[in-house]
């Protein structure tokens, strides 16, 4: 029985490593395939989101300059009006001036193509320079006044000059003009401060970012004003202090769901709860904010909860075991630790709402504003709200402004998901 | 550890100071409340204003011009720039005719007229008096890339193209069947033998419903006998002349046109319907078709003689001019020659101006603020 027993467990070990011998290189073949896909999906989605950045780069990176041509702009006595310089004819002495530079330009029509190679912003260029120092008559201003967008589009190369004219959006005789421009060194391509400080605008060159980056800012203040709170203390009592039951599973279940909840059906909450019922302002960062709030609860809860679980029982037993109170342990032990991942789940979700516009449709966010916003109430709009309303303007111009103004976002995205990071390294604590 | 709690520190200050913000903006934000609703005091109408810029929804055909009459009206006054939400003509007036007051839009821009259900709930809800005023015409054109021949095209061959169901091809009066045409060449042998393929705005569109109505009813009523079941059936007949085949020939394409004006670049053979400021703004790429021997033009749209075009219209609140600031000079702006006339700053942004005429008309309605009534449409 010994015998045949060990006889048997013998040959078993020769089988047994033959099996393995056999299998072997065909695991190894298997892991390496697997490897292989694994690699070819990181390659995969490496090039495509190469494809995005670079798409979006090349496209937008023109934007952040912009044609501007130098005017000559003579001040002659009763151009500016001495008693209220701010109601002036701005607009005549920019024309007078253009007139002045193409001299053989007497035809109406010709008149009015010429003056479409000039920004309407020229006028507002010429007026905050005459406010700021008021020139003395007689007196010649040397300006760098905004080019219209279709001569920007001309000298960025988006519009070819060798097709024929009914081809293009400016003729023959434009052209002629710019040339003349162009020998007197008096058009370039500079800086575009004009899209860092501005608000939107129907001329390309004149649309900016910055009003909608106000925007953005004090939605997100709201939003993380309210969910930052309310979030950590939803998660430290559900995770601390309830009790184990029917009820908080069904509420565990039901912020589970509400994480997945499609975002319009925020909106369409915000409607008909902030603006119908309680009669807040249409299109204001409060009500923004309110909305995306609800939609980033559940993201900061869930992170939060999780921070928590991760912290080691043992902490809190130790604390319990020097006489500490149940508060005591999660104020001064359980939350300091579990904060760092709190932090970091708070910032993703804000990322998150950042990067949002469907719910905000809904409260009359996506709408056309001119003003910087300079309160809660003002009338706002948010920076991907300003990309989809550009991205469906007509005019060629914008397609620069719209990938511009998506490397903006972009910017901020990676710097609060990078602070994530950060702020994880510098005050996670490891066991 | 100690880390730790100068974090928790930090974020409660930071916390504790984002919410007393929040708090003082808004008590400083009543307060400014109570002021303005002080001095309107002596408007008659009781609204209370705590609104001080017009608040303007509507049509996304019309917002590409509201927008920049509202820019250039912000900009060369003291008032504030109005704020222009683009939600579509049906949507406009639905928010338009909720009621009276701060919370609800001033104006609603429409790329169509208001409909005498829609002009009757205003009514209802106190928005008695709606003043209506034209701004001028838009065309829709089919346009190709100009890699390709122009298409000339006709309204019946349009029918025939698009329609879910058309008449028997053998010509055999009331039998309609599914649309068995694959290529243009299958509707009309003079025309390519390309594959149909037209790429469109979705059914919300007002683009698609203006579409719809002027080309494919139009071509639908060439053939007698349904042009004869629009007065015994009407139901029928639009479904019939109003709806579009689904079966891929045509692609709905988004709202957004830039995106078909990219998509008919980079596919020769297709064919997209948007508004003419698109085809405007890209006439080194795109032409439009010919449509009945028309092809679409600034001149040709003007004068008439080009089929597809329609009016585009806004509507105005008139117990809100002279509540809300800035109301009577905004309308003085719209329909002023500089912005509405033959060459006027609208028309660079692809507008189609009114005859003279009917600007003197509508300056006027702007002017006097004559209300329509609800029967009357």
């Amino acid at each position: 029985m010994n015998n045949s027993s060990t006889k048997n467990g013998s040959r078993n070990a020769g089988r047994t490593i033959d099996i393995v011998n056999k299998g072997l290189k065909r695991r190894y073949r298997k892991e390496k395939r697997f490897r292989l896909y694994g690699i070819l999906s990181i390659a995969a989605s490496a090039a495509f989101l190469a494809f995005l950045l670079t798409s979006i780069v090349m496209n937008g990176y023109s934007a952040f300059l912009q044609t501007c041509i130098r005017l000559d702009v003579p001040i002659e006595a009763g151009m500016i009006d001495e008693s209220n310089p701010k109601r002036s004819d701005f607009q005549g002495i920019i024309k007078s001036a253009i007139r002045e530079y193409y001299p053989d330009v007497t035809e109406r029509r010709e008149k009015r193509e010429l003056y479409s190679l000039f920004s309407s912003g020229a006028a507002y260029q010429l007026r905050n320079n005459v406010l700021d120092n008021p020139p003395e008559a007689g007196a010649t201003l040397s300006l760098w006044v905004l080019a219209d967008d279709d001569v920007d589009m001309l000298m960025k190369g988006h519009m070819k000059r060798d097709v024929p004219e009914s081809e293009r959006r400016l003729n023959d005789r434009q052209l002629r003009w710019i040339e003349k421009l162009e020998n007197d060194d008096r058009i370039e391509k500079r800086f575009n401060t004009t899209f860092f400080t501005s608000g939107d605008s129907r001329e390309p060159e004149l649309a900016g970012i910055w009003g909608a980056v106000r925007g953005s800012f004090y939605t997100m203040l709201v939003t993380l004003a309210l969910s930052f709170p309310i979030g950590i203390a939803a998660a430290v009592y559900l995770e601390e202090f309830a009790p184990k039951n029917l009820a908080t599973d069904f509420i565990e279940v039901n912020i589970n769901n509400l994480a997945a909840v499609p975002s319009i059906v925020f909106g369409l909450l915000g409607l008909a709860v902030f603006l119908n019922f309680f009669g807040m302002p249409r299109s204001t960062p409060l009500v923004g904010g309110i909305v995306l709030m609800l939609m980033t609860l559940p993201t900061i809860i869930i992170a939060s909860r999780a921070a928590l679980k991760a912290v080691p029982p043992s902490i809190r037993e130790a604390a319990l075991g020097v006489g500490s109170s149940k508060l005591q342990v999660v104020s001064s032990h359980v939350l300091p630790l579990a904060l760092p991942g709190m932090l970091t789940g708070t910032i993703i979700g804000m990322a998150q709402a950042l990067g949002e516009t469907a719910p905000l449709l809904m409260i009359g966010m996506v709408a056309f504003i001119v003003d910087i916003p300079g309160g809660f109430t003002d009338p706002a709009a948010v920076m991907p709200v300003q990309i989809y309303l550009w991205a469906d303007s007509p005019e060629r111009a914008f397609v620069e402004k719209t990938s511009a103004a998506i490397m903006v976002l972009l910017g901020f995205l990676i710097a609060m998901n990078a602070l994530a990071v950060v702020m994880r390294k510098k005050f996670e604590r490891r066991w | 550890m100690r880390k730790s709690v100068t974090l928790v520190a930090f974020m409660l200050m930071l916390a504790g100071a984002l919410s007393v913000i929040g708090c003082g903006q808004k008590a400083g934000q009543t307060a400014k409340e109570e002021e303005t609703a002080g001095k309107s005091g002596q408007a008659e109408e009781a609204i209370e204003s705590a609104r001080d810029y017009i608040s303007i929804v509507g049509s996304s055909t019309v917002y590409p011009f509201a927008t920049v009459v509202a820019e250039q009206f912000g900009k060369t006054t003291d008032f504030k720039t109005p704020k222009i939400e683009s939600t579509g003509s049906g949507g406009g007036f639905k928010l338009f005719a909720a009621g009276v007051g701060v919370e609800h839009p001033d104006i609603t821009n429409a790329s169509r007229r208001i409909k005498k259900t829609e002009c009757e709930m205003s009514a209802e809800n106190g928005v008695t008096e709606v003043v209506e005023l034209k701004i001028g015409y838009d065309g829709i054109v089919m346009a190709n890339s100009k890699k390709a021949e122009p298409f000339k095209l006709t309204r019946k061959e349009i029918f025939l193209a698009l329609a879910k169901e058309v008449p028997d091809p053998s010509g055999e009066e009331g039998k309609l069947v599914p649309n068995p045409y694959k290529t243009w060449n299958d509707v009309n042998p003079d025309l390519p033998e390309t594959r149909i393929e037209v790429l469109g705005p979705p059914p919300t569109s007002g683009t698609r419903d203006a579409f719809v109505e002027l080309a494919m009813e139009t071509g639908a009523k060439e053939f007698a006998w349904i042009k004869a079941l629009k007065k015994e059936d009407k139901k029928k007949f639009k479904g019939i002349a109003h709806t579009v085949r689904e079966d891929g020939a045509y692609v709905e394409a988004g709202e957004n046109d830039n995106l078909i004006v990219q998509k008919l670049n980079a596919n020769p053979d297709a064919l997209g319907i948007f508004g003419f400021s698109f085809l405007d703004q890209n006439t080194d790429k795109m032409q439009g078709a010919f449509v009945d021997g028309v092809q679409p033009a600034f001149s040709a749209i003007a004068d008439g003689s080009y089929p597809l075009s329609r009016p585009l219209f806004f509507y105005v609140k008139k117990a809100h001019v002279g509540t809300i600031p800035g109301m009577a000079e905004y309308l003085e702006e719209f329909t002023s020659e500089k912005a509405w006339g033959d060459e006027g700053y609208l028309t660079e942004k692809g507008l189609i101006p009114m005859p003279e005429k009917e600007r003197e008309k509508y300056a006027s309605i702007a002017k006097n603020l004559t209300p329509i009534t609800c029967d009357e449409l």
